[in-house]
């Protein structure tokens, strides 16, 4: 596969996925880990599309759309309960990041 | 006899759960007995499934009625099989064990009070039912898509339940568990979408019938291996597991350490014996060993140094995992691969009952006197006779003393190096096996040492001092009472069952 | 909620940063050479797909494969769904109205004559997803995102209140299809198999429910807690005025 036009698609989600990466390993904040997991997520979405629309004709490749309407909603369902545990943990903690050294009193 | 033999039973083990977690959702008073009657119907499930298995060979179930490679096929072999009935009987034992655990009077806490004891109940059972539904459906998964699913099920109801007591390190662990199995599960997506873009297919045996050795084919199992293993809190990516697994309430440690990191492990195996049978590599399985290897002496020396019981307990769950890893070093030697690859299955069966054990016997010594600090736990054996019984025997276990689980488990593996010539492993396991037995022994020290006047202890309610007790002498049977598994694990192996390497095929 | 503290800069560029950059521009560089050797072309399951679209009881071919080839993926998805609105719901109660601005009358009147509409569009969205884009989940967005309107419009608060309720709907669409797939295996066929007459409208049923179930469940997930009743308003003022 040479640089044709559609390999822009899945380059730029190999892109996404280590933009991503980097970002959530590298910062504190909960509130951007959890967006770094998103751009992850969308990612790999994006190569799911890319490789649907490889089918000749006019029909696009259904079971990836299948594929990434799955990945979506969990993913969705995934951001909503790690925002709602990083809501609880600021206030407990009053922080919006994960201590270092916690391992919890008896 | 009939339904017996031709009832779907794989799939009530899956539906099962589902239902009853339907149902502990709308009916909260009921919610403990019917988790119970879920357990025990999923049991009933599981042995029916053996039967079939036993009798029939390896089962094959086209979801939907598509078959591959359109549709979602489920799988049943004799480790799938192990599996299941692994996950349906601690599943009971433990819901037995919360059932009292989490009812009015008795209290973890005693100074929380109703609303929160309630509010806990209320959502243990239905988090739970729908883990045990993740469980069972992804042992049965024979496609790698429909895995990511199962993954993110069960995912996502144990953090959830590790959140459960709302405690700060609670919380805070739990945060860290969601972030690391999210990221895990994205990668793991993510070599499954590779997969799909080079072969077209997602289904587990069509796969292993197209990969072949490619950029592709190698990134994405380095991918979904990489998300496993921190799903699975292989050493160096187990920093999250201590703290959620020790700040959970005592039956869902268990579960966690038990049933949930296995099932990782569970997916490592299918990948690495059957789907890239043809693309891993000797030092890849080496790497693999190796990372194992650390987690062994890295898991044990922490366990020796902690405080509070039930970290201990956690961190002896990163050790016992390591020797999991073993397995894949040493089935890449002919002949000895078959004995390895039951070493490392008994393995898993016997590290599942003895830990449970031991969560739920430090939870009932946690519950006793009210904190789990180990060096102020003198003399809790002449107060808790039958918890720390439990405890002992459940060590017996994880050390590998004879006549346990655990001793064959580890003779099988042992006896796998030894054969095999591979003298670094062996003296690894020996190690290890010494470093178990010095923190288990620690334990015990403080639990039989004498004092002068006991402090007032809570009581703890007979129900869950006996299924300590029972998991853990299950564990101890399983030393004894081997063909019948062992029956079990020939059925659908991967690894040859003769003197043959091991990409020559296995039986099928 | 207590004031937040500061937390540590996340712009410096540390030695570690260093190390993570490196390693993850490493694994992109893998992932690219990797995804080069990819063909161009390839139908993927196409061609299967569109073969067996008649049998399927739609004629949207993604249709087709979320709820029939690969249904049982999507009804340990709506599993999925529930399990975190459970989640959301066992963490933390939701916060009080009181912590929001109200809102403006440019917002309340908007939502008035939209929301309506919004409605009316998912129903829409559910219905055609048999024929062309659509369904249950696209649906269920447009529905959830016409009641996070009315929610944030101040308006609605009644109706969330009513815990028994909201639980009943968020089980529904995992019931119905749960339902439906063992109703399957009795008529004789394998677990989810539709018997290819009454697939569409099979189909349907299953998505009607789900579309209650989605659009309650991401409301759920917005809220991000449990309901709260009368009785947890008095009582926290009675046990703790500072709770956090």
């Amino acid at each position: 596969m040479n640089l044709e036009p559609a390999m822009l698609y899945p380059l730029a989600a190999v892109g996404l996925f280590a933009i991503g990466l980097y970002a959530l390993i590298a910062y504190t904040h909960l509130l951007r880990k959890i967006l770094a997991l998103n751009v992850m997520g969308t990612g790999v979405f994006l190569f799911l599309i890319a490789i649907a629309n490889r089918a000749p004709g006019p029909v696009p490749d259904p079971v990836p759309h299948a594929m990434v309407l799955t990945g979506i909603v969990v993913s969705v369902c995934g951001t909503g309960l790690a925002l709602a545990l990083a809501n609880r943990v600021q206030a407990t903690t009053r922080k919006m990041q994960l201590p270092n050294d916690e391992e919890g009193d008896a | 006899m009939m339904l017996w033999e031709t009832a779907p039973w794989m799939i009530w083990t899956i539906l099962l759960p589902l239902g009853a977690g339907i149902l502990t959702i709308l009916f909260r008073r009921a919610a403990p007995w019917l988790g119970v009657a879920a357990a025990l119907g999923t049991a009933v499930a599981a042995a029916g499934l053996a039967a079939q298995v036993m009798r029939g060979g390896s089962l094959r179930y086209p979801v939907g009625g598509w078959g591959v490679p359109l549709g979602i096929e489920l799988r049943a072999d004799g480790l799938s099989t192990l599996m299941l009935a692994m996950s349906a009987v601690i599943g009971l034992g433990v819901s037995v064990y919360a059932a009292r655990y989490f009812s009015d009077e008795d209290a973890e806490d005693a100074k929380d009070d109703f609303e929160v004891q309630q509010h806990r109940r209320a959502y243990f059972w239905p988090l739970w039912m729908f883990l045990l539904a993740g469980l069972n459906g992804l042992f049965l998964s024979a496609d790698v898509f429909h895995l990511y699913v199962t993954l993110e099920l069960l995912g996502f109801s144990a953090v959830s339940l590790a959140a459960l007591t709302g405690k700060r390190a609670a919380l805070v662990a739990a945060m860290r568990y969601l972030l690391v199995s999210l990221l895990g599960s994205l990668c793991f997506l993510f070599g499954v979408v590779l997969l799909y873009a080079a072969y077209a297919t997602v289904d587990m045996a069509a796969l292993a019938e197209l990969a072949k050795a490619s950029p592709i084919t190698w990134s994405a199992l380095a991918l979904m291996t990489g998300g496993l293993l921190m799903k699975g809190a292989v050493f160096p990516l187990h920093f999250w597991l201590p703290p959620a697994h020790a700040n959970a309430p005592a039956p869902v440690s268990a579960l966690l350490s038990a049933l949930v990191v296995e099932a990782s492990f569970y997916i490592l195996l299918r990948l690495w014996f059957e789907l890239f049978r043809g693309v891993v590599t000797l030092p890849a399985a080496n790497f693999l060993g190796l990372l194992g290897a650390a987690a062994i002496l890295w898991g044990s020396f922490q366990a020796l140094q902690q405080r509070r019981l039930k970290l201990l307990v956690a961190y002896s769950t990163v050790a016992q995992l390591g020797y999991l890893f073993v397995i894949f070093p040493l089935a890449q030697i002919p002949g000895v691969a078959f004995t390895a690859w039951s070493g490392c299955l008994y393995f898993i069966l016997a590290h599942a009952c003895a830990k449970t054990a031991m969560f739920l016997a430090a939870g009932n010594i946690a519950h006793a006197a009210g904190h789990d600090r180990i060096d102020e736990l003198n003399g809790i054996m002449h107060s808790l006779p039958l918890s720390v019984c439990a405890f002992m025997l459940a060590g017996i276990s994880l050390i590998g003393l004879p006549p346990s689980g655990g001793f064959i488990a580890k003779w099988m593996l042992l006896d796998a190096a030894i054969t095999g010539h591979q003298w670094g492993w062996a003296i690894l396991m020996l190690a290890g096996s010494l470093l178990t037995a010095g923190y288990v022994m620690r334990v015990l020290g403080h639990a039989f040492t004498r004092v002068e006047k006991a402090r007032p202890l809570h009581r703890v309610p007979r129900t869950m001092e006996w299924t300590a007790v029972g998991l853990s002498v299950l564990a101890v049977l399983l030393g004894l009472l081997a063909s019948r598994p062992m029956e079990l694990l020939r059925i659908g192996a991967p690894v040859a069952n003769a003197p043959a390497a091991i990409d020559t095929g296995g039986q099928r | 909620m207590s004031e937040p503290e500061l937390i540590a800069d996340d712009t410096r560029f540390t030695p570690a940063r260093l190390m993570i950059l490196l390693f993850v521009v490493a694994l992109a560089a893998v992932l690219v050479w990797a995804v080069w050797s990819l063909p161009a072309n390839s139908a993927g399951l196409t061609m299967q797909s569109l073969a067996q679209l008649p049998k399927s009881g739609v004629t949207n071919p993604v249709t087709a494969a979320v709820l029939n080839y690969r249904g049982y993926d999507t009804l340990l998805e709506i599993a999925v769904m529930l399990v975190a609105a459970l989640g959301v719901w066992s963490v933390g109660k939701a916060e009080p109205r009181s912590n929001y601005e109200s809102a403006g009358p440019v917002l309340v009147a908007f939502v008035r004559l939209a929301l309506p509409l919004m409605i009316l569009v998912a129903g829409y969205l559910l219905w055609i997803g048999a024929f062309a884009p659509g369904g249950a989940f696209q649906a269920g967005a447009v529905l959830a995102g016409a009641v996070v309107a009315l929610l944030l419009s101040g308006g609605g608060r009644a109706a969330f209140a009513h815990e028994g309720w909201l639980r009943i709907g968020l089980v529904l669409g995992l019931a119905v299809f749960i339902a439906v797939a063992v109703g399957a295996m009795t008529v004789g066929g394998k677990l989810l198999e539709y018997p290819p007459k009454h697939a569409g409208n099979l189909i349907l049923l299953i998505e009607s429910a789900a579309l209650v179930s989605i659009a309650l469940t991401l409301t759920a997930l917005f809220v991000g807690g449990r309901p709260r009743h009368e009785a947890d308003t008095q009582a926290r003022k009675r046990k703790d005025p500072d709770e956090s």
